[in-house]
């Protein structure tokens, strides 16, 4: 049984577009990785996921249960980061916490004070004190403190410094050695790739891919720019090249294909800089469509 | 019902009751001070107010009132306090579930292992809860008030409790139609205009509509419900007045259960 199942889900704002016909399915114990630009529909999927909001047509399950009519249940083993933390400002950390343990069965004291040490949470602050990246680890214990079977976890980088980006992806990592299954949103290729084995891509409402995540890097697109001074622009003229851009010396373009054959061709002729880079995800997603 | 939600929501708003019930607590002794100078020269009053005009008095219900008992001196100040009242029970109704969503806490409540249905009753009874609270501050000091200034006139205690216990009833109305019209309108950025609006807009229809002929929509306001004034002349309630009352808030109940739980919560955008 797949943990996750969605099938032909629509959602409609009024006129305007949330996301259209979107299925997909995540197994057990995966972390499937969602990417796509501001405004595709990354949030409006997890809110649907979430019974938050209804979709207009089409379903998805989870753990077997529908989200519409089931949502309590199914809420009970899932933990949710959203992509802005807001919580009761009046309100002290340790208090706040205390509110959203008490919502679940067992006692979570134990893994609250684990958790908050890990993220080095100072428990006694007032939620209004706090930055956006502390509101942020606030966020990231409040999700996982009722050990949830599920995890949701939109955009959830965002305002963490790089020292507890990867703190928190190590706990993550923990959490899936243990079996929960993650949902993980972002628009950062580079964290995606670190973290999941599949990913879905979605763009204006529709998904546009899923694959393995080897296999989208196998397919990637890497970005390619020398500057030459010679007249060695036209070798790039070889299989896997695509959207080749001539500026006075600058030869620019996309590959797709073994490196080695490209690094031989730049060698074979006088440059005087080189660039290979990842594409930025928007990128890959014009490639995607043309 | 879930008692952490009640509980929470009440602690919430346990400031707020706090200083609505002193104020009216306040307003009612402040008055009641001034009753045995009013009482002395009620025919001087009535004097006075003989020059005014016909609708003034009508507006504030002022004909019908003696202002040398203590019950036609309750139905002068009665208004004041239900307009407090009204302000109390608006401001908890229309925030109920809009101040959750303004401030996205929202998120955080709903994707909890409760049903919006449990939700949406913990929230209410927790209102509930606040206002009584308030309620009953009222009721002791207008005891209290009374046996310190009543100087020993007589009056019907039943009519008196009568009009007392009108205001759970009255809240009630102002608690529910809120939460509806809240429910209704895309987003409340800030209560207050909304509670106030409800509030004096309910008071002006009771207050003027009387002026301007034959127009009945004096019924549909709870000022009209509880009118003091026909509560002490007839010693009773205005029976189909205030059934009309209770079903406008069940409707509105009724509706709010059914928008709440098809509501979609937004992001922040």
């Amino acid at each position: 049984m797949s943990i996750i199942e969605v099938s032909n889900l629509t959602k409609f704002y009024g006129k305007s577009r949330g996301i259209v016909d979107v299925s997909f399915k995540e197994e057990e114990g995966e972390i499937f990785g969602f990417i796509g630009p501001n405004g595709a529909g990354k949030s409006t999927t997890i809110r649907l996921l979430l019974s938050l909001i209804h979709p207009t047509s089409g379903s998805a399950r989870i753990f077997g249960k529908d989200v519409v009519t089931q949502g309590p249940e199914i809420r009970r083993d899932i933990g949710y980061l959203p992509s802005e933390v807001f919580y009761y400002e009046g309100m002290k950390v340790r208090d706040l916490l205390k509110y959203s343990a008490s919502f679940y069965e067992g006692d979570c004291t134990q893994r609250m004070n684990e958790l908050s040490e890990i993220m080095e949470l100072e428990l006694n602050r007032r939620i209004s004190d706090l930055s956006y990246g502390n509101k942020k680890k606030v966020g990231i214990v409040q999700g996982l403190l009722h050990k949830p079977k599920l995890l949701f976890l939109d955009e959830p980088t965002s305002g963490l410094d790089p020292l507890m980006q990867r703190k928190f992806f190590d706990l993550i990592r923990e959490e899936n050695a243990r079996g929960v299954t993650v949902f993980f949103s972002s628009h950062i290729l580079g964290e995606v790739q670190r973290l999941c084995t599949r990913v879905g891509i979605i763009r204006e409402g529709k998904i546009v891919e899923i694959s393995d995540i080897r296999s989208l890097q196998q397919n990637n697109y890497k970005k390619v720019r020398v500057v030459t001074e010679g007249s060695g622009q036209t070798v790039f003229d070889m299989p896997g090249v695509t959207n080749v851009l001539v500026e006075n010396g600058t030869v620019s373009f996309f590959y797709k294909g073994d490196i080695n054959a490209v690094l031989q061709k730049i060698s074979s002729i006088q440059v005087t800089d080189v660039t290979i880079e990842e594409p930025t995800l928007e990128e890959i997603f014009m490639h995607y469509y043309e | 019902m879930s008692t952490i939600i009640f509980k929470h929501e009440f602690r919430i708003r346990l400031k707020s009751v706090i200083i609505w019930s002193i104020s009216v607590a306040a307003l009612v002794f402040v008055f009641f001070s001034f009753f045995s100078v009013f009482a002395e020269q009620a025919e001087l009053m009535k004097q006075m107010l003989a020059k005014f005009p016909k609708e003034l008095l009508m507006a504030f219900g002022m004909d019908r009132m003696d202002y040398s008992t203590v019950l036609g001196y309750i139905s002068f100040y009665f208004l004041f306090i239900q307009l407090c009242l009204a302000i109390q029970a608006g401001n908890y109704g229309f925030g109920l579930v809009s101040i959750e969503e303004n401030e996205l806490t929202a998120d955080f409540l709903l994707t909890k292992p409760v049903s919006r249905a449990k939700i949406l009753t913990s929230k209410l009874l927790a209102a509930f809860a606040s206002f009584l609270v308030t309620d009953l501050v009222f009721w002791v000091a207008t005891f209290i008030a009374i046996s310190i200034y009543y100087g020993g006139r007589e009056y019907n205690f039943s009519t008196l409790l009568l009009i007392l216990f009108g205001v759970v009833i009255f809240q009630l109305f102002f608690l529910s139609v809120g939460l509806v019209i809240s429910l209704l309108v895309k987003r409340i950025r800030s209560v207050t205009p909304y509670s106030l609006g409800l509030a004096f807009g309910a008071y002006v229809l009771n207050a003027f509509s009387g002026v301007f002929g034959d127009v009945k929509l004096e019924l549909i306001t709870p000022f009209k419900h509880f009118d003091p004034a026909y509560i002490v002349q007839n010693n009773a309630y205005n029976t189909p007045l205030v059934l009309l009352n209770v079903a406008i808030t069940l409707v509105s109940l009724v509706a709010s259960y059914w928008l709440y739980m098809r509501r979609d919560i937004h992001a922040v955008s």
